[in-house]
């Protein structure tokens, strides 16, 4: 997640270099691209993912659930990513199980952990309901594989359930509620839930006005629709 | 700090020079700020070089340390005297007016003396310079005569026994080495000034440069002398900020002047009379535009445009905004800028390019909005002109 | 191979703000300075301006801003008696990386200590007795008092333009302010923000019970300011996007938005980003530094000779230097001998949340520092002998942010998914509120720093051990603070109210505050201190240890306050006396 070009890498160290600042200040850095190119889900996982997605966070009337708020997609995109490498983390051994405190030891990426889990999953539902996919349970026996998962209470073969649940969970929670330009909180549909304004950078307006709901729709990134509407 | 090693220099030289002089020529230097142009990105300081993009090519600026070889160092005081203020330099090479000499001209004979005592008394250095090197037939260096002849008006400057001390002081600066209007003048077809609209504003560079006369919308109508002289002096003043070309002035020249010759340039300026403008009636605002200012413009630059003195520049009531053409207004958006640093105001506050967050109907939108927004008011621009900024600016 | 460079006055290690501030001091005292930055340059225009700041995937939880574990991490363990392992991501604090160092990402509390907090051990033991010390508490006095630092505090504070509200002006107590606060010369540079929803009723729930709120001090600023150095400052939108964000439109006081703009035009400064610096070299006496090796991007490394070595990193790594560099004797923790890693603390945070029906609070209008603080139960306002602790904590209302990633409460039983949790979380985002007690955390024998024995970081030496667990004693401080935390809470008229307290063992994973501190304690003695009252080292009298490493304990107040008076107290020694004599100054 660090973009490349924020580094400065022409520095030479024997240059006497002082600080200089271009005159013109340049582009923004930008968000990391999106690794929209390159799906890493197969087919059966994204719809494994889809299915999951919406369970945790379930479509009523007055929001969309994960599936439509793009969540499945945005977990594909990271996973892709550098994040689904653990670029940025400290991964030499050994690996160590230790306490819980100490933080998570495991070897694997998340995105080696989902490719097991699901895999893991695919296996369980087969032999648990007669050869079907979790995408094709009915929603309350999805939710008990998710609560077993949860509670560590239902075992996948050769994999830790548990610690899959719980990177599910925050991954799901992160495309609902991230930006849209990474693919999930699709039509800000996560921020429109709980009155979040997004990426607003200036309340001097409304600070001191006390318990009164805030007027503005939110905006993302990427602008929200009132900048395309006609004059 | 350099003027030290220059009267170092010249007592080891044993230049002829009085010390008085070079310091003398290299204040009136700063005034011309013969430094920015004639220094290449990176180069030793008046050893030329510099790429200077006109409207007829590419030129590159002459080496005018005292090398004999590839400087001046081979120049009679009169000889000096004839490129700055003639136009023609040794063996009757008629010089470009990218080289500011119809403005030259109107400076005094012993201030032209000065700055060369001073670029005299500076070590040489050899640093060849093509300057030769526009396209045919602008390259035929001959066609000037014909150029001088229709728009140079050589003469030196003449104070105005009607006006006070000051003010001749500062039309002697800004008509004269400031060279302002080189800038601030629009230029004809030859790139000579239209001297009818003098310090009305022009475009040079891809850059707008705002009128200076005290002109309500376009000019310095809001503007006092304090905050004029304050701008010059510092890059902050009157709510505005100096970016781009106009930084490296502020940089490199303005902020170096006297207080003195500061205000006298600001009398100047604000007691000339104001360009008629044209009655432009606001455009409606698009209500794009203003949503997206309200999103992405207004946390710095104020829910009313209103701006912060030394960090972000005002946009109401701003002629740059207003400008009756908007290029650099779309090119500020799309590449960003970055405000003077001086020693009196370092910030040197900067604004991000947007050329990959915003698209050309949004830049379009938003620049219609702050351009007819809180008594403002200016043509919108359109998609197309952004579109054509995109990676060709000017 | 190591190449040798030109020998230069002064090298700087980590250009943040003690960097920085160092940087200044130095180069206008007419040295010529190098400055090497393991990280990149930041600036505000390009690298995080409104138009992609705002993006809290990217920085709050990917840690955009944050030093790499890959880059280095260290490893944990709670007792003397366990293995530790590698913190592969970071949780319980956030170190931050390139220039700007942690200032770029941080609150903006910009807090004083208390004159009591300078000499903790001889207060205690003059009010409470000896015996009311737990034996194996390394707490200590620090070598200079508040006084003395008080200058420096002003000079940080209007170097910031911090906002706030004086509560004691040169011993006259002020109305609106902290009346616990040390006497300070004049007021805050900035009046204080506007204040939101939250704290204010948080101020009147504990007004109504006759403690004394009063803003908290920021660096978030109420109004532009221009700094001593001419440097201008923005007012603060409300955006919140502060802790863990740059700040994009110049309104947070940064080494960036009030110094780098000043270090830009110093011919005599040099900067070297993405060079990391490996050790700092002696001479063959150990007593005097020659310089440091460090290695640049490319891998090539290179020795940079100076006359003067300034240790100005993140607290973690200042320590870890001086023990890879052999500089003053390591601690000990089982013979209680050696110095270097010795005083490692933290703090001990803990938190009340309350659920309404009947308000709402708009959560996404915050600043880092924007709150209101109750401080009676900290230093010596209180008499600690019928509680049976040392220390306390300041209680606030923090209206910092309401980033819907991490910030969406939901009461106590909620589940954490599904329709229940969905409907919970639409109702509650707006209309909940957290306050917070951030107490202070004793120094003791079984909290420390060393070297680990078998993890490593990229170039193959070896990572910093962290060894630490919560002392009885502050846990007990935290029960007692943390029930008056939910005293006022009660007073706010909540549906709902969940109180989190402070246990052991402390959890490396969940974010508590960044304010680790310690390791390079400065004291009165070397046998108890790896730096004197002028953060010049003991052992090596041409080298100083900047920043939060210094503390010898720590307080409830977040240390940046502190560590900028302390940078500018040492700029002040070096360049007013130890360059006219080097040599030690204590």
């Amino acid at each position: 997640m660090r973009p490349e070009a924020l580094r400065r890498r022409d520095l030479l160290a024997s240059s006497a270099m002082a600080l200089v600042l271009a005159a013109c200040a340049g582009p923004a850095s930008l968000p990391p691209p999106a690794a929209e190119a390159a799906p890493f889900f197969t087919a059966e996982e994204a719809a494994t993912i889809a299915a999951a997605v919406d369970r945790l966070i379930p479509p009523d009337a007055a929001t969309p659930g994960g599936r439509e708020a793009g969540c499945a997609d945005f977990i594909d995109r990271q996973l892709a990513g550098p994040y689904g490498r653990s670029a940025d983390l400290y991964m030499r051994p050994p690996f160590a199980e230790g306490i819980p405190q100490q933080g998570p030891q495991s070897p694997l990426t998340p995105a080696r952990r989902y490719r097991q889990a699901l895999a893991a999953l695919a296996t369980y539902c087969r032999n648990a309901y007669a050869g079907q996919e979790f995408a094709q349970l009915p929603p309350a026996e999805q939710d008990r594989i998710l609560r077993g998962l949860e509670a560590g209470s239902l075992h996948l073969p050769g994999a830790n359930g548990h610690a899959f649940f719980e990177l599910l969970l925050a991954n799901t929670m992160e495309g609902f509620f991230a930006d849209p330009i990474y693919g999930g909180n699709r039509d800000m549909a996560g921020w429109r839930m709980v009155g979040f304004p997004g990426t607003r950078y200036d309340y001097r307006d409304y600070v001191a006005l006390h318990n009164q709901p805030y007027p503005l729709p939110p905006v993302g990134l990427a602008g929200r629709p009132a900048w395309h509407q006609p004059a | 700090m350099r003027g030290i090693v220059a009267l170092l220099l010249l007592a080891l030289l044993g230049g002829g020079a009085r010390a008085d002089e070079v310091t003398r020529g290299r204040y009136l230097a700063t005034v011309g700020d013969c430094i920015a142009c004639h220094t290449a990105p990176g180069g030793a300081p008046f050893a030329g070089g510099r790429p200077i993009a006109t409207p007829f090519g590419t030129l590159r600026s002459a080496n005018i340390t005292p090398d004999r070889a590839s400087g001046i160092g081979g120049w009679s005081d009169a000889a000096f005297d004839r490129a700055l203020r003639a136009g023609i330099a040794p063996g009757g090479k008629y010089l470009y007016p990218a080289c500011p000499f119809p403005y030259f001209t109107r400076a005094r004979g012993e201030d032209i003396a000065a700055i060369h005592a001073y670029l005299r008394s500076l070590a040489p250095v050899g640093n060849p310079v093509q300057t030769d090197a526009l396209p045919f037939p602008f390259d035929i260096r001959a066609l000037m005569r014909g150029w001088d002849a229709a728009f140079f008006r050589p003469g030196v400057w003449h104070d105005d026994p009607a006006q006070d001390a000051a003010w001749n002081r500062g039309g002697y600066l800004v008509e004269g080495l400031g060279h302002c209007g080189a800038c601030h003048t629009a230029k004809n077809a030859f790139g000579a000034d239209e001297t009818r609209r003098a310090l009305q504003g022009g475009l040079l560079q891809g850059w707008w440069a705002p009128g200076l006369t005290p002109a309500p919308r376009t000019g310095l109508a809001g503007w006092s002398i304090d905050g004029l002289v304050a701008y010059l002096r510092t890059g902050s003043g009157g709510g505005q900020l100096a970016s781009g070309p106009m930084a490296e002035v502020v940089e490199r020249s303005t902020s170096h002047l006297s207080d003195t010759d500061l205000r006298a340039m600001a009398v100047y300026l604000l007691a000339r009379p104001a360009r008629t403008e044209v009655a432009v009636r606001p455009a409606p605002t698009p209500l794009a535009g203003e949503a997206i200012y309200l999103d992405r413009c207004a946390a710095c630059h104020g829910r009313a445009g209103e701006g912060t003195a030394g960090l972000f520049p005002a946009l109401r009531g701003s002629a740059v905004v207003q400008a009756p053409r908007p290029q650099t207004l779309i090119r500020v958006v799309l590449e960003g800028g970055r405000a003077a640093a001086t020693d009196a105001a370092p910030t040197g506050a900067a604004m991000p390019g947007f050329a990959s967050l915003l698209d050309n109907d949004e830049i379009a939108a938003v620049l219609a909005y702050i351009r007819n927004s809180w008594g403002n008011a200016s043509a919108p621009p359109r998609p197309a002109q952004v579109e054509r900024m995109r990676g060709s600016p000017g | 191979m190591t190449r040798r460079l030109a020998p230069t006055d002064a090298v700087i290690i980590g250009f943040g703000w003690t960097g920085m501030i160092m940087a200044e001091a130095l180069t206008a005292a007419g040295l010529r300075v190098v400055a090497i930055e393991r990280g990149p340059m930041r600036d505000t225009a390009q690298s995080f301006p409104p138009a992609t700041a705002p993006d809290e995937l990217r920085y709050a939880i990917r840690g955009d801003m944050l030093l790499p574990t890959a880059e280095e991490t260290i490893t944990f363990r709670n007792h003397l008696d366990q293995h530790a392992l590698p913190v592969r991501k970071w949780g319980s604090f956030l170190p931050g990386s390139g220039v700007g160092g942690s200032g770029v990402h941080w609150n903006g509390h910009t807090w004083r200590l208390r004159p009591e907090d300078f000499a903790l051990r001889s207060a205690t033991i003059a009010r409470y007795g000896r015996h009311f010390i737990p034996p194996d508490m390394t707490i200590q006095d620090w070598p200079v008092s508040y006084a003395e630092l008080e200058p420096f505090y002003d000079g940080f504070e209007y170097l910031c333009g911090t906002s706030g509200q004086a509560g004691n002006l040169r011993g006259a107590i002020q109305p609106g302010g902290n009346p616990f606060e040390g006497p300070r010369a004049r007021g805050y540079p900035t009046p204080p923000l506007t204040m939101p929803y939250g704290p204010t009723l948080f101020a009147e729930a504990a007004a109504g019970m006759g403690y004394h709120p009063f803003p908290l001090p920021t660096g978030n600023l109420s109004q532009p300011y221009t700094n001593p150095h001419g440097v201008v400052l923005g007012q603060c939108s409300y955006c919140g996007f502060c802790e863990r964000f740059g700040c994009g439109n110049y309104a947070k006081a940064s080494p960036q938005t009030t110094l780098l703009p000043v270090l830009t035009r110093r011919p005599a400064l040099s900067l070297r980003t993405g060079c990391e610096v490996l050790r700092i070299v002696t001479d063959s006496t150990g007593k005097r530094a020659t310089g440091v090796v460090y290695v640049d991007d490319k891998g090539e490394e290179w020795e940079q000779p100076a006359e003067l070595v300034l240790l100005c990193a993140f607290m973690l790594d200042n320590v870890r230097l001086l023990l890879l560099s052999g500089i003053g004797a390591p601690y000990e923790p089982r013979a209680g001998t050696g110095v270097v890693g010795r005083n490692y603390a933290y703090q001990t945070v803990s938190a009340v949340q309350l659920f309404f029906e009947d308000k709402i609070f708009n959560p996404f209008i915050g600043a880092g520092g924007l709150g209101m603080v109750v401080d009676d139960f900290n230093g010596d306002s209180f008499d600690h002998g019928p509680a049976g602790f040392i220390g306390g904590a300041w209680l606030t209302q923090l209206a910092s942010n309401g980033r819907p990633i991490l910030a969406r409460p939901t009461p106590p039983g909620t589940p954490r998914w599904g329709a229940a949790w969905k409907a919970a979380t639409a109702h509650y985002y707006n209309r909940s509120l957290g306050l917070v007690a951030s107490g202070s955390s004793s120094s003791h024998r079984g909290a420390f720093l060393d070297l680990d024995p078998g993890y490593t970081d990229r170039h193959g030496r070896p990572l910093m051990r962290m060894t630490f667990d919560f002392h009885p004693n502050d846990l007990r401080m935290s029960e007692y603070v943390t029930d008056r935390l939910a005293g006022i809470g009660r007073a706010m008229g909540p549906s709902r109210m969940a109180v989190f307290k402070r246990h052991a063992p402390y959890d490396i994973r969940p974010y508590q505050t960044t304010h680790v501190v310690g390791g390079a304690a400065m004291g009165a003695h070397p046998e108890t201190s790896v730096v004197n009252r002028y953060l010049q080292s003991w052992d090596v009298s041409n080298l100083f240890v900047l920043g939060g490493s210094a503390f010898p304990q720590n307080s409830s107040y977040n240390p940046t306050g502190t560590i900028g008076a302390l940078a500018l107290w040492a700029a002040s020694a070096i360049t007013g006396h130890y360059l006219r004599a080097p040599g030690p100054l204590a």
